[in-house]
């Protein structure tokens, strides 16, 4: 498992975990506040992203920019799509996110 | 050479990791009856349920299959069966399905005793004289082929899929490996995972019969979900799921079906069927904590291994649970109730390889004898027969 470790000084860098180089979302391992930062390695590189929200720990926060009806991957699979447009390093969850499987048989 | 552990070893071959009397009411009539005869004798253990009766079809068989499985669990040294006497799933009925393992075995029926207090009075003899011959019996090594652990997962969130979950997989290929079974379950929160499983079978016909559980699971939920009286409230995934950070159904699946590594899978079980494979098995059950747990007994588990996000503290009767816990802040709230904490990988100072080994090890220790905390502190909550509606 790839835990990603880049903590630096400086109380603003929070760590995430990217399960799968496939994924488009990340894990956060603490809180983060609007306006912190953390990097992550992605299958493009490494990105330096600045959250948007606050997220909770254990919830995702978005990797890239998704349109409506993009695909939400991680464990390098689809978990849902994206209900509406999200930014890069906005709060990915069942506001905003959608699981087809799910909405047919009850979420 | 295989790991060992010491167990006690049954009259059908069969190696029971712990050495209770089990008091089984066959219908909810007795099951007052059935707790008082376990309060009077400490080391027995009794199973309240609500059903026995006025069921029909499927639903009493899996009932009947189920409560007779129970009683063959090789944890249990001998069972007391108690009936009313007039219910449709007759308790000379139960008796004579467990009666194939040669345990000690006795039946009371309250109708024929006369009443109450004398079918308690006798089911009060026969589980005294039972726990004096069991009392006699002493542990002998075992090799872990003969172990069969239960795979379930409660209050889950992300740490589970994470953390907690994968771990139990690296322990469960390990005993896999060595020979034992291991049975993955929880249907209902295997939506979207059945081709990742699927390719895991040992050939076309395993796989044809894991998508087909799951397929009929979510037609079944379809129909649930469309009758239902209050359409906003047909999630699969509770508030505490959705609390932790889980957004749907499958991204929940993807972290429970972690807990079955990345074995093949030997085969399928029907709910109240005995295992009748080694390996790793998938069990077709809804995913109720306790109805997981029963069915997983019922198929001849010893030790049910549960990983839990948010925490609680629930335990089967006779049965072992080993709680995990991925989240650190669960384990430091909740200490009395959860076993092991691997949360430390989440913080980045262990790895789940070293936190898999534990769990293994923690497995060949309550095997062994060591108590887990849910069975320290009595709990029981766990037993609870699936129904088809």
């Amino acid at each position: 498992m790839a835990v990603e470790q880049h903590v630096v000084a400086g109380s603003m860098q929070k760590r995430v975990l990217v399960i799968d180089v496939k994924d488009n979302v990340a894990v956060a391992l603490e809180d983060i506040k609007k306006g912190d930062h953390f990097r992550v390695e992605t299958a493009e590189g490494a990105l330096e992203i600045t959250a948007l929200v606050d997220i909770p720990f254990g919830h995702k926060v978005a990797l890239k920019s998704f349109v409506r009806d993009e695909p939400v991957l991680k464990y390098g699979e689809e978990i849902g799509k994206a209900a509406e447009s999200i930014e890069i390093g906005d709060w990915v969850h069942n506001h905003n996110m959608y699981c087809e499987r799910g909405f047919k048989y009850g979420r | 050479m295989a790991d060992k552990f010491l167990g006690y070893r049954r009259k059908d071959g069969s190696i029971g990791v712990r050495n209770h009397i089990a008091i089984i009411p066959s219908v909810f009539c007795s099951a007052k009856v059935a707790e008082r005869i376990a309060y009077q004798v400490p080391g027995s253990i009794y199973f309240r349920h609500p059903v026995g009766c006025s069921q029909v079809g499927e639903d009493l068989e899996i009932t009947a299959k189920t409560l007779i499985q129970i009683g063959k669990n090789p944890n249990f040294a001998g069972v007391v069966v108690v009936g009313l006497g007039c219910e449709r799933f007759s308790p000379y009925e139960l008796a004579s399905g467990i009666a194939s393992t040669n345990k000690m075995l006795e039946t009371v029926v309250i109708q024929e005793s006369g009443d109450s207090i004398s079918a308690i009075q006798q089911g009060t003899k026969y589980a005294r004289e039972m726990q004096l011959i069991a009392s006699r019996q002493q542990r002998e090594e075992a090799d872990v082929s003969e172990l069969v652990i239960g795979l379930n997962c409660g209050g889950s969130d992300m740490t589970s899929g994470l953390v907690a979950n994968p771990a139990l997989g690296l322990a469960s290929d390990k005993l896999v490996a060595h020979g034992g079974t291991s049975i993955l379950s929880e249907i209902t929160e295997l939506i979207g995972t059945e081709d990742i499983l699927a390719r895991r079978a040992v050939n076309e016909q395993v796989a044809d019969e894991i998508r087909e559980i799951i397929r009929q699971t979510e037609l079944k939920l379809a129909r649930q979900t469309r009758n239902s009286s209050n359409p906003n409230r047909t999630h699969l995934i509770s508030k505490g799921n959705y609390d932790g950070g889980l957004s749907s159904v499958v991204e929940k699946a993807l972290g429970s079906m972690k807990k079955s590594g990345s074995a093949p899978f030997s085969g399928t079980l029907s709910y109240g069927q005995k295992a009748d494979k080694k390996g790793l098995l998938l069990l077709d059950s809804p995913g109720h904590d306790g109805e997981v747990s029963t069915g997983l007994v019922a198929a001849g588990a010893q030790i049910i291994v549960f990983p839990t996000g948010r925490g609680t503290p629930t335990g089967f009767p006779g049965v072992p649970v080993i709680k995990i816990t991925g989240n650190p802040n669960t384990y430091n709230k909740m200490r009395e109730n959860i076993d092991l904490n691997i949360g430390e990988v989440i913080a980045g100072k262990s790895t789940l390889e070293e936190k898999g080994e534990e769990i293994y090890q923690e497995i060949l220790e309550v095997a062994s004898g060591k108590m887990v905390k849910a069975e320290i502190l009595g709990h029981d909550e766990q037993f609870c027969i699936t129904r088809v509606p």
